[in-house]
């Protein structure tokens, strides 16, 4: 089913009589497969608004990625939460819509300096599991105008409505962009790097570290942005700040740095590669001991540390248990983001949480049609 | 502004009540005396006053647990308190009430400069979050005007903004993760550290909830490196749509300033004759700040003067130092004093779309005509977010009803254009009933289905935020 307008996919889901399958462009299929009945809301598309002088842009759900993008770049702005692209890394097809990033609240390295996606959503529509119309947020920047239900809808995955509009806030794209590079730091090292690098004042919009690649030596990558003579002189001091860890490279070229950072952001090292991998949301500094306790793993590292992509090799020494002692221990969360989709990949929930969780659910959703099962929480060890 | 009638089962039990509160809490920490609870009849919005039936102090997440179990299972309301500098009526109180203030808990539990998070008790005022992280050149990023006095507990309930959220993001973007207290006194850990929490982003839906949904007794929260430097440029102009096409034109540029503020004649001169900044007396006035080293201000400001003078500006100052900056932001910063000096007044909070200022500001200019009611006009103009103060006379018979109705009308204006009631000062009573001029029947009732699943039997601050007839039958249910 590809509803054409709000009220046609409200009439779909009132006359449902059985579970639904939320889907935007179909490059992410997390969590647990299911076979109920496709839901598009590829044809729910279109900018409706644009604003560069307001910084803001409304456009339905189903609206490519790509074609936002586009309209910004011609007005020299950008989506600054910098959403991944997950298809290499799930072995995906189609085209990846406004509305799959904000059902999965799907962000980039950016997010450590600017937000996730959930902090530049300025309002939502969507249809309920009820059939309701609903709306809450709006197109102007500051709101608190009740409760802030664009946050909840972000990243709850389609389980408590469907999106039909989204309405965005969005930023200048910087003119120049600068890369700093250090080879050979041990992953200690370097999120300790990363830290003093974020606990600046120059501003860093991207901090990661890759593994070793093909018998190379391991690369930490620091990002400034803004105009040449500031990155210029953030370059400068940042190396200066560093300099006990090894002589960090600058490298402006655009395309270069468009890639480094694409690599981060799109998970390159681990795409066609076997073996689950998976996301874990931890505090930065505490990166390195969590990946130590998992040995036969691979890591690399983004937001300072902060966000650690895992993969695990079949038959290495940790499994989902290891994982979540690990992080559980020190504060944080895993989720599994490929593997066998045959068992719950979202990370585990005390009870109280998943409590009002599933209230939430069974209010929007009473009949338990959206989304059945996906986002079911791991069993803690 | 109606408030539903004390329920007198609940009033009868007071003495009860109290006793049992007075056993899980220690001494001092239970306030029934009835001239003792009117330091607690009304926060900021002080046209609306009334005693709570008693007043709690807890000291900590324990206790804050206890007593609310307690007046779960007696099913007494409880309105929780940070500071009371609400603007909008968040912490008024009913009869039947018992105020729960977060005053006693204010230290900070842990600060990780590698990480750039400090844990803090919610009683903790604003500016002192910063104050426990400035030595080592950190901040607090939210920056409320009532800052200096203003609890984080409160900044969580309203998702309190500030001048310099343009750059820095409101309560929200620097809220990291909670411990939350539910009316049945289940306590409970949201967010931490990290950041994104797992499964629905409830820390989200917490902040700004208006303390509907829980008590918030402990708060991680994102503090920053201060930048290098900051400074401001003062532009003056002839008219109040050339002011507004100039902040568009900043925007469309990339400069990103840390605030925008904007403030018109009526404001000018105010502040003028109160701070003697230096002010032209002029129609629109800008104060746009940016931050960085003196090499990058330099640059940003340069860029923002040559945008400003094709705008033929009848007045252009660029801070050149400290001293400098502080004389340019004295006046915005007295603005509400200077207004206060000369007149009582209300201050309202709407957001509009930037492109819809000029149309706003000419029909505020008219309405202040028609209802005989001056006007001045002060507010972040980077994010729309406008402070309208409407001028009257508190002894003067009928005058805060004739504000009132102004003030509403205002307020449609913002939600007629785009915008919105209320844009970092909440709901509270003030707003509640006009929320259905922004909110349909379903907008609404999805909202208070999130209430009904964290607190089912509405016992926290229960008559705020949605219209009484909305919410009749779940508050009665």
């Amino acid at each position: 089913m590809t509803p054409e307008t709000e009220e046609e996919l409200a009439g779909i889901i009132k006359g449902a009589d059985g579970p639904l399958r939320i889907e935007g462009g179909g490059t992410r299929p997390l969590g647990r497969s299911s076979n109920a009945a496709r839901l598009s809301t590829a044809r729910l598309r279109g900018i409706t608004l644009y604003e560069p002088g307001a910084l803001t842009l409304v456009a339905g759900a189903g609206t490519p990625l790509a074609e936002i993008a586009e309209a910004l770049a011609a007005e020299d702005q950008r989506l600054a939460f910098e959403p991944m692209d997950h298809r290499g890394l799930l072995g995906t097809e189609g085209v990846p819509t406004l509305g799959g990033v904000v059902a999965a609240n799907v962000s980039g390295p950016r997010r450590i300096q600017a937000g996730a996606a959930r902090d530049f959503l300025l309002g939502v529509r969507f249809v309920d599991g009820q059939g309701r119309i609903i709306r809450n947020g709006g197109r102007v920047m500051k709101n608190v105008t009740g409760y802030d239900l664009v946050k909840l809808m972000a990243g709850s995955y389609g389980t408590l409505g469907v999106l039909t509009e989204v309405a965005l806030k969005v930023l200048p794209a910087p003119r120049c962009t600068g890369v700093l590079r250090l080879e050979g730091l041990h992953d200690a090292d370097a999120i300790d790097a990363l830290c003093r690098a974020l606990g600046s004042p120059y501003e860093v919009t991207g901090a990661a570290h890759l593994p070793p690649n093909e018998g190379g030596a391991p690369v930490t990558l620091i990002r400034l942005e803004g105009s040449e003579a500031s990155v210029a002189y953030r370059a400068a001091e940042m190396q200066a700040l560093l300099a006990g860890f090894g002589a960090f490279t600058l490298d402006t070229d655009p395309e270069r740095c468009a890639a480094d950072w694409a690599h981060v952001r799109d998970v390159a090292p681990f795409q066609g590669r076997a073996g689950d991998v998976w996301r874990l949301s931890v505090t930065p500094s505490h990166a390195p001991a969590i990946v130590a306790d998992l040995p036969g793993t691979e890591a690399i590292y983004d937001w300072g540390g902060g966000l650690i992509w895992l993969l695990v090799p079949e038959g290495a020494g940790a499994g989902a248990p290891e994982i979540h002692a690990a992080v559980a221990t020190r504060g944080g969360h895993a989720m599994r983001i490929r593997g066998d989709r045959s068992r719950a990949m979202f990370p585990p929930l005390a009870a109280t949480v998943a409590a009002l969780q599933d209230g939430l659910r069974r209010k929007f959703d009473p009949r338990g049609i959206l989304n059945p099962g996906l986002m079911t929480p791991m069993e803690t060890p | 502004m109606q408030m539903p009638e004390p329920n007198p089962a609940i009033l009868s039990r007071k003495a009860d009540l109290v006793a049992r509160l007075r056993k899980v809490l220690p001494e001092g920490a239970v306030i029934d005396d009835v001239a003792e609870t009117r330091a607690y009849e009304c926060d900021a919005l002080t046209a609306y006053k009334c005693p709570p039936m008693a007043v709690i102090l807890p000291g900590s997440t324990e206790e804050v647990s206890r007593a609310l179990a307690i007046c779960h299972e007696m099913g007494v309301p409880v309105v929780p308190r940070g500071s009371g500098t609400s603007l909008a009526g968040g912490a008024l109180p009913t009869a039947d009430s018992v105020i729960l203030g977060v005053a006693r808990m204010a230290e900070v539990i842990e600060t990780d400069y590698t990480n750039r998070v400090i844990r803090v008790q919610t009683g903790r005022t604003n500016l002192s979050v910063t104050g426990a992280v400035e030595e080592e050149g950190f901040f607090y990023a939210p920056d409320p005007s009532s800052q200096l006095a203003c609890a984080i507990a409160g900044n969580i309930a309203m998702n309190s903004g500030g001048a310099h959220c343009l750059k820095y993001g409101v309560t929200t973007n620097n809220l990291l993760g909670v411990t939350l207290v539910q009316m049945d006194g289940t306590v409970m850990e949201l967010g931490g550290a990290h950041l994104d929490a797992a499964g629905y982003d409830l820390l989200g839906l917490i902040c700004g909830s208006e303390g509907q949904l829980g008590v918030v007794t402990e708060a991680t929260l994102r503090i920053l490196r201060k930048p290098e430097g900051a400074r401001p440029v003062l532009i003056g102009f002839d008219s109040s749509e050339v002011a507004g096409a100039c902040v568009s034109d900043i925007i469309k540029a990339g400069v990103l300033p840390v605030a925008i503020e904007f403030m018109d004649r009526p404001c000018i001169r105010a502040c003028e004759a109160f701070a003697h900044a230096g002010y032209p007396d002029c129609e629109a006035l800008l104060i746009v700040e940016v931050e960085g080293s003196d090499a990058e201000i330099d640059e940003q400001l340069g860029l923002i003067e040559a945008i400003a003078r094709r705008h033929d500006p009848v007045e252009l100052r660029q801070s050149r130092s400290a001293e400098e900056s502080a004389a340019i932001w004295k006046g915005r910063k007295s603005a509400f004093g200077a207004m206060g000096q000369i007149n009582d007044y209300m201050c309202l909070d709407g957001t509009i779309p930037i492109s819809q200022l000029p149309h706003v500001l000419r029909r505020i200019g008219e309405m202040s005509k028609e209802y005989g009611l001056g006007v001045a006009n002060v507010f972040h103009a980077g994010d729309g977010n406008m402070h309208p103060l409407i001028l009257y006379d508190a002894n003067k018979p009928g005058d805060l009803e004739l504000c009132e109705e102004f003030g509403a009308e205002i307020l449609k204006l913002c939600v007629e254009v785009g915008g919105c009631l209320t844009g970092e000062h909440g709901v509270g009573i003030e707003k509640r009933d006009l929320m259905a001029y922004q909110y349909g029947p379903d907008d609404l009732a999805a909202q208070m289905d999130v209430k009904d699943v964290f607190d089912p039997g509405w016992l926290l601050n229960p008559a705020k935020v949605f219209p009484l007839d909305a919410s009749d039958a779940r508050r009665i249910a």
